[in-house]
């Protein structure tokens, strides 16, 4: 076996080996090692302001008005554009978000530990579908969202967490596999494994009687009428509104995939990805051995299927950093074991088994963790290797949702995208020099 | 050879995928073989690829 395939079967049994575990919440500029006031976080590779897409922007935007930096979007443009703000990859911080993934010092974040290798990951709370700040929204119904999930919700899951004494994110994953979840864009499973791990410690929380708060309270009418008329207890609320998202684990399993992902970074000699992240504007891959550099490439527009009134020309170029879910072998690396996703992302379920057998074209691994039980419980594709996919002209399969190209808008639908195979090429130059 | 136009052709088809389809569409059994020239055929990035072995 030669050098390079040495390092390969390294980095993915680490990447294997990695046991994800949400043991905690906390405010980021509290726990996110090197998070500050003027810090923000975003998806994808590095980009400053003036190169940002219209949902990233947004983000932004309605961060800095939530942080009560600016007190609209006018002023928040000026303070984005003075540089009085940073701005850097969720990625330098360990951490991963969503869509525009923008996480600003006062919000509250997941902690994943990695009970294998040790060190932390983070993503923040996950805002539910459409009209939310991942996707450029920042009207008043997404902030006080924001400021409900950030002093009500977060500190609830806290104190349950606590009392569970942590939950097995991996377990969880290979579980909702098992259910017909891809575990990214379909977290039906993912969710309700999430909720039903979780939910006794919720109850048991000082939630479980608190009514009263400060913050702006939630419409859960869409959950049940009972909503309507009654002051519900926290930890009601915090369930129904679980419910009624079924993305509430992404960010915990984003966080969780980021947490294998470094399990596998750092190996010599490997060619193996350990990151993918688009920003809107550019998609950006890491490889194993090339430390912190970024290869990156100007990002596609997604293809799917799109909400009651849009259409594929509001959609802005692909973004976020969900994909870190097919860089640790699951999304759309898994699509074989969601047949039931192309009812949200188009296709046919013989497309999904094909995006999964394709995978294994140019991967390193049969995942050892993750399996589809419709293959005969195959393990799934895992750790992208740059030489195949560029010998093949294969690239990564990723599912993703699509945000309006214009700040303010949200969710427009949900797709497919593939990455552009420069990026690769470039990857594969580096390593031969 | 002249048993071969007078039989009933069965096709395997690497490649092009739309030959095969061509074929389908005429009714004529066909299995399309997903089949590229490595690395695109660039050489360039096939001697990147042996240095990488």
């Amino acid at each position: 076996m030669s050098k390079i395939d040495q390092a390969n079967q390294e980095a993915v049994k680490k990447m294997m080996m990695s046991r994800p575990v949400w043991v905690d919440i906390g405010r980021a500029k509290d726990v996110i090692p090197g998070m500050k006031d003027n810090l923000f976080l975003h998806a994808g590779p590095p980009i400053t302001w003036d190169r940002m897409s219209g949902p990233l922007k947004g983000a932004i935007i309605g961060g800095l008005i939530y942080e009560g930096k600016a007190k609209n979007a006018e002023e928040a443009e000026k303070i984005a554009e003075s540089g009085e703000i940073e701005f850097s990859p969720c990625h330098h911080y360990n951490a991963v978000g969503p869509m525009a993934g923008v996480t600003t010092p006062s919000q509250m974040v997941f902690i994943i530990e990695d009970e294998e290798w040790g060190g932390n990951t983070y993503s923040n709370m996950n805002e539910g579908y459409g009209k939310v700040l991942r996707y450029g929204a920042y009207d008043d119904e997404v902030l006080n969202r924001l400021r409900w999930l950030d002093e009500v919700y977060a500190p609830c899951l806290k104190e349950a967490v606590k009392l569970a004494k942590g939950v097995d994110m991996k377990s969880i994953i290979a579980q909702a596999l098992h259910m017909g979840d891809d575990a990214h864009n379909r977290n039906r499973a993912t969710t309700s494994l999430f909720i039903r791990t979780i939910a006794p410690f919720i109850v048991e929380t000082d939630f479980g009687k608190e009514t009263d708060y400060d913050a702006p309270r939630l419409d859960l009418s869409n959950v049940s009428e009972y909503f309507k008329g009654n002051k519900a207890s926290v930890a009601a609320e915090v369930l129904a509104f679980m419910h009624s998202n079924d993305l509430t684990s992404l960010n915990a399993i984003m966080a969780a995939c980021k947490s294998m992902a470094l399990a596998a970074h750092g190996i010599e000699n490997s060619t193996m990805v350990t990151t993918m992240a688009r920003n809107g504007t550019d998609f950006g891959i890491r490889l194993s051995s090339t430390g912190d550099k970024w290869f990156t490439a100007p990002a596609n527009v997604p293809d799917g299927l799109f909400f009651s009134g849009f259409k594929s020309s509001d959609a802005n170029r692909d973004i976020g950093d969900s994909v870190i879910t097919e860089t640790v072998g699951v999304g759309g690396f898994a699509m074989a074991a969601a047949p039931a996703i192309v009812n949200f992302i188009g296709g046919s379920p013989a497309d999904a088994f094909d995006a999964t057998n394709e995978m294994y074209e140019i991967t390193i691994a049969e995942n050892n963790n993750f399996n589809i039980p419709a293959m005969d419980f195959k393990g799934t594709p895992t750790g992208i290797d740059v030489r195949k996919v560029v010998e093949k002209n294969i690239v990564p399969r990723i599912n993703t949702g699509i945000a309006h190209k214009e700040a303010g808008i949200g969710q427009v639908g949900a797709g497919i995208v593939k990455p552009p195979m420069e990026m690769f090429i470039d990857a594969l130059k580096e390593l031969a020099k | 050879m002249e048993n071969l136009f007078n039989s009933e052709l069965k096709v395997i088809n690497m490649g092009l995928e739309e030959f095969a389809e061509t074929l389908k569409e005429r009714g004529t059994q066909v299995i399309h073989v997903r089949w590229q020239p490595p690395a695109m055929g660039d050489d360039n990035l096939l001697s990147l690829l042996d240095k990488l072995k």
